[in-house]
């Protein structure tokens, strides 16, 4: 793809930035990734994410475009024709954007953190609800090999990036997520065969090493 | 007002069957309800008692238990920009709500996103808290709906000529916010202070489905006061 200059403003941990460089690498997209330090922002981020100068930010050409799940529609959208992340059925891509959806209030939002950020009481709540909603998933997920099919598709890419907090998850509410939701893991270590998926996340252990950091930071024990 | 029950009509296609699970004073509701009658979709709608919801509802969508829900030829479609969407690529007939072009999708997506996630979470805040918290929600909203503002400072629409996505997303400023800030008695948005989107607001005014989705003031005026005194005295 000639002319074509994709930059990615990220950081390391972030299962959303993980999304986007999963959706590049199935696409066969080369680009040039930059490490945001959160605690001290590019002029970059700045300029690129005036709303909420957050990242992942992907650059096409100079356009900014931001929100993980707008920027992997965005992929999928720019870059038809290798690896198709949303089906062509009207109705099957809403099942698969209710899904993404469905992962983005549940797994990735501000309660299901309470997993590693609480205890007592509070925590197990918190994994009790993060539990039945990958049972959720699980039950959509049934026989298939990947959400999408027979290949990686959106909801694969949306939430996959989540596994390489698990274990973070499971040291920090002391649980084992592979025992409530064997059919999950047997589904993450499959996308985690693919390179698109293992390239792009980091190691489990190096996610709790950071959970372990940011609790020390804000004083969580 | 009574509010219309169309049912399904043969002129659309064979066999199409259209339903909304709807409530009345949800601007999450009337979002889809406006996307069907831009598109001239006739649809029957079912109005759902929140507090008593029915059995074909929690059928429909079991996982969130919530209206809107979008049922076509029996298939169920919740969440309101999700179903926004399956509109707009089921039905391709004008108005054309989202473009072709995937730049000008992604800015659609994203301040749908923006609308949804801060500015309504926030409006929620305002609603239900007081004092300084209250206080500080204001401020936040207020920013909110400044930065919407810039999308549509200089054009017709957000979706620039013509009426689309973003514009059905927003319609929550058309009715539902004005009433809303009535019943609490709070000015956060006034002509003077958002000149851009009172234009737009007057624009989307002369659209008869637009019109047709009018949340009725009194109504709506009741409702609130209620939900907020029901909330008052849960909290004690």
């Amino acid at each position: 793809m000639a002319d074509e200059d994709v930059v990615l403003l990220d950081f390391w941990p972030s299962p959303f930035g993980m999304r986007v460089r999963i959706a590049l690498a199935e696409k066969e997209i080369k680009y040039e990734y930059k490490e945001e330090d959160l605690r001290n922002k590019s002029d970059l981020l700045r300029k690129m994410n005036p709303i909420h100068k957050k990242i992942p930010v992907l650059i096409h050409n100079g356009k900014p475009v931001c929100e993980s799940l707008v920027q992997v529609q965005y992929i999928d959208e720019i870059w038809p024709h290798k690896s198709p992340l949303l089906p062509t059925d009207p109705y099957q891509r809403a099942i698969a954007r209710f899904w993404g959806d469905f992962v983005e209030k549940k797994i990735y939002g501000l309660e299901s953190g309470k997993v590693w950020t609480t205890k007592g009481e509070e925590q197990e709540a918190a994994k009790k609800e993060f539990i039945e909603c990958l049972k959720l998933l699980e039950g959509e997920l049934g026989n298939k090999a990947y959400f999408g099919g027979e290949n990686l598709g959106y909801v694969d890419v949306v939430l996959v990036p989540f596994y390489s907090w698990f274990y973070a998850y499971e040291k920090c509410g002391n649980f084992s997520i592979e025992t409530e939701c064997p059919k999950l893991i047997a589904w993450a270590k499959r996308c985690m065969e693919k390179d698109s998926v293992s390239k792009s996340l980091p190691d489990q252990d190096k996610i709790y090493d950071y959970v372990f950091h940011l609790k020390k930071v804000f004083g969580i024990e | 007002m009574k509010w219309r029950t169309i049912l399904s009509s043969k002129t659309m296609g064979d066999d199409e069957e259209v339903k909304v699970f709807g409530m009345w004073a949800s601007p999450y509701s009337r979002r889809v309800e406006l996307a069907l009658k831009l598109k001239g979709i006739p649809y029957e709608y079912i109005e759902e008692d929140l507090s008593n919801k029915s059995a074909l509802l929690i059928q429909h969508n079991p996982v969130h238990q919530k209206i809107p829900v979008l049922v076509h030829n029996g298939k169920s479609i919740p969440e309101s920009l999700v179903i926004l969407e399956y509109i707009d690529e089921t039905w391709r007939n004008n108005p054309i709500l989202l473009s072709q072009d995937p730049y000008d999708r992604a800015m659609a997506r994203f301040w749908a996103k923006f609308i949804d996630e801060k500015i309504l979470s926030t409006t929620r805040k305002v609603s239900f808290t007081t004092g300084k918290e209250q206080e500080h929600a204001i401020e936040e909203v207020t920013e909110q709906l400044k930065l919407l503002e810039t999308e549509v400072k200089g054009k017709a629409y957000f979706g620039g000529e013509g009426i689309g996505y973003v514009d059905i997303v927003a319609n929550f400023l058309v009715f539902w916010f004005g009433n809303l800030q009535e019943a609490l008695g709070i000015n956060i948005f006034s002509q003077h202070k958002f000149p851009f989107i009172f234009e737009w607001i007057q624009k989307q005014l002369k659209i008869d489905m637009v019109d047709e989705c009018r949340i009725p003031k009194d109504k709506h005026l009741t409702y609130i006061q209620t939900r907020l005194a029901a909330f008052k005295s849960a909290s004690k």
